[in-house]
C-alpha cells in the first residue's frame, strides 16, 4: 500500500497525484475517497488536474469524463476506461492499494 | 425525416457529425465521404507523439469500439468534386453521385504550401497522416531542419525535432510569433521556449526562396542569409477546402458561410469544422475556427440544425492547446487586440503561469502554461460567464 497524505490534507473537491510506476489520482468527493489511474487514456494529461463534478472527473486537456467509482468513460473523446484502485484510510492517513491484477498485465 | 444524409469529410468533424446524427435519433442512411484512404484519425498527435514515434496509428485512431453500431456507409479514398444543390446530390471523383436529403459539409482545410516548393524533395507540410509519415521518415536521416512559420504547428514540429536530436532553426515573418492568437506579450513569452531548448528562432524575416535542385539544400531569407537544411517544414497556415463547392451556389468566403447554427444559405445543407465560417454575433462577422474542440463539439449543433431540432445558438468559448518542449500551453476565450493581459499565478520566467486577458475589467480569455488545474477552473468560469451573458 502506498501512503498518500493525511486525510486533512485532501479537502472535499480536491485531488492529489501519487507518483508510482503508473501514477494514481486520489480524489475526495464529499468525504469519500476514490483512486483511479492519473493519466487520461485518450492523450497524456493528469486527471488529478481535472475538474471534479460529483463522482466524475473531467480531463483538463480534452474534457473526457471518467466515473471515479468504476473508471468507465462517461464522456468522450476517451474510449478506454481507467483502472480504479482501492483506498484505505488508517490512522488519519490515506493509502492506496494499486490494482495488482492490472499491474501484472501492464 | 431525411432518408439519406451525406457527410462530406471523414475527419474529426465528419465523424462527430455522424455520431451526433445517431445520438439525435436519426435512423436513416448515413454516407461518410473522405478523400483520405485512412479510417478517421486524430490530427493533433501528428506534430507531437506520432511524429516522435511515441504514438502509433492505433493510438491516434478516432474510431471507438462501439462505432459499428453507427451503421455508416463509408466512402473512403473518394473525393467529393461537386454539390448539386437542386438535386441535392454529392458528385464524387469516381463519377458516381450520392443523392441525399441532407448534407453535412466537413471537408476541413489543407496546409498552405510555399510557392515554388513543388517537386522539391525534403520540403514538407504537415496536415495529414501521410504528411506525418513522410516527414518522420525524412527526419530520421536528417541533421538540420528549417521550419518556416513559428505558429503552433511550426513550434510543435521544431520541439519534436529537437527531441529527435536535430539542429533546428525556425523562421518567422512577424516580429513576434503567435502574436495573432496570444498577443505580442504572451506570444513572446511562449516563443522563449525555443531558445530554452536550443532551437534558433529568427523573427521579422521573410523567406526569399528555397535552394536546391531535386532536393532542398537551403532556405534563403529576404536579408540574403542562407540557412542550410536537410529538411524544410512549411507551417504557414491552412486554406479551407471549399473549391469543390464553387458551382454549388453556396455562399463562400473564408470557408463556407453559415449562420450561428451551422446552416448554410441552402436548405438541407450545413457546414462545420475547419471548412466553415460561422456567423459570430459578438464579432459581427463570419469566423472560421480551426480548433480541435470546435470540430469535436460543434457538429452536434450542425446536426440539430439539419434535423430541425436545433435550439438557441450556444456561444462556445473557443479553446485550444499546444504541447511544446514539454510545456503545455492552453488558451480559452476570445482575445482582441486592445485586451489587457496580466499574470495572476506563477511567472513567465518559470514557464509556469496563468494569465488572464481583460476587457473593461472583465476576463475574456485565459492562457495557461503548465497550469492545467488552474486553467481548467478559469475556462469553466469563462464558459459560465458567457452562458450568463448570452
Amino acid at each position: 500500500m502506498i501512503p498518500v497524505c493525511p486525510t486533512t490534507a485532501l479537502s472535499p473537491g480536491e485531488a492529489i497525484r501519487v507518483e508510482a510506476a503508473q501514477p494514481i489520482a486520489v480524489f475526495n468527493v464529499d468525504g469519500d475517497f476514490y483512486a483511479i489511474d492519473d493519466t487520461c487514456t485518450h492523450q497524456d494529461a493528469s486527471l488529478a488536474d481535472g475538474w471534479l463534478d460529483g463522482c466524475a472527473v473531467e480531463c483538463p486537456l480534452h474534457a473526457s469524463c471518467f466515473d471515479l467509482r468504476t473508471g468507465k468513460v462517461s464522456g468522450p473523446p476517451a474510449k478506454t476506461p481507467v483502472r480504479t484502485h482501492r483506498v484505505v484510510v488508517h490512522g488519519g492517513t490515506i493509502y492506496v492499494q494499486p490494482d495488482t491484477a492490472a499491474d501484472g498485465a501492464a | 425525416m431525411s432518408r439519406t444524409v451525406a457527410v462530406v469529410g471523414a475527419s474529426l468533424a465528419g465523424l462527430s457529425a455522424a455520431r451526433a446524427l445517431r445520438e439525435q435519433c436519426y435512423d436513416g442512411r448515413i454516407v461518410v465521404i473522405g478523400d483520405e484512404a485512412h479510417a478517421p484519425y486524430d490530427r493533433p498527435p501528428l506534430s507531437k507523439g506520432f511524429l516522435a514515434g511515441a504514438a502509433s496509428l492505433e493510438d491516434i485512431a478516432l474510431g471507438a469500439p462501439d462505432d459499428a453500431g453507427l451503421d455508416l456507409d463509408w466512402r473512403l479514398g473518394t473525393t467529393a468534386v461537386g454539390l448539386d444543390r437542386l438535386g441535392r446530390s454529392v458528385l464524387l471523383d469516381d463519377g458516381s453521385e450520392v443523392r441525399a436529403d441532407g448534407v453535412v459539409l466537413a471537408t476541413g482545410a489543407r496546409a498552405r504550401r510555399l510557392p515554388g516548393s513543388e517537386g522539391l524533395a525534403g520540403v514538407h507540410v504537415l496536415r495529414s497522416l501521410d504528411d506525418a509519415v513522410a516527414l518522420r521518415e525524412d527526419l530520421a536521416t536528417a541533421g538540420r531542419l528549417v521550419v518556416i512559420g513559428a505558429g503552433f504547428i511550426g513550434a510543435e514540429v521544431a520541439s519534436t525535432a529537437r527531441t529527435l536530436g536535430l539542429e533546428v532553426t525556425v523562421v518567422e515573418t512577424q516580429p513576434v510569433p503567435l502574436a495573432g492568437p496570444l498577443g505580442e506579450h504572451m506570444g513572446a513569452v511562449c516563443a522563449q521556449l525555443h531558445a530554452d531548448h536550443g532551437t534558433r528562432l529568427l523573427v521579422g524575416t521573410g523567406v526569399a526562396g528555397l535552394v536546391g535542385t531535386g532536393r532542398v539544400q537551403a532556405v534563403e531569407l529576404t536579408d540574403g542569409t542562407r540557412l542550410p537544411a536537410d529538411v524544410v517544414v512549411v507551417g504557414i497556415g491552412a486554406t479551407p477546402n471549399t473549391e469543390w463547392l464553387a458551382d454549388s451556389g453556396l455562399a463562400l468566403g473564408n470557408g463556407v458561410l453559415t449562420d450561428a447554427h451551422c446552416a448554410t444559405d441552402v436548405p438541407g445543407v450545413v457546414a462545420v469544422g475547419d471548412c466553415a465560417a460561422a456567423w459570430s454575433a459578438s464579432g459581427e462577422r463570419h469566423v472560421r475556427t480551426e480548433h480541435w474542440t470546435h470540430a469535436f463539439e460543434r457538429p452536434a449543433t450542425a446536426v440539430a440544425t439539419l434535423l430541425g431540432t436545433g435550439g438557441p445558438a450556444q456561444t462556445p468559448v473557443p479553446y485550444f492547446w499546444s504541447d511544446q518542449y514539454g510545456a503545455r500551453i492552453q488558451f480559452a476565450g476570445s482575445r482582441r487586440e486592445d485586451d489587457v493581459v496580466r499574470v495572476l499565478e506563477g511567472s513567465c520566467a518559470d514557464r509556469s503561469f496563468l494569465a488572464v486577458y481583460e476587457r473593461h475589467g472583465h476576463p475574456v480569455a485565459v492562457l495557461g502554461m503548465n497550469q492545467p488545474r488552474l486553467f481548467t477552473r478559469w475556462r469553466r468560469q469563462l464558459r459560465a460567464a458567457v452562458l450568463t451573458h448570452s
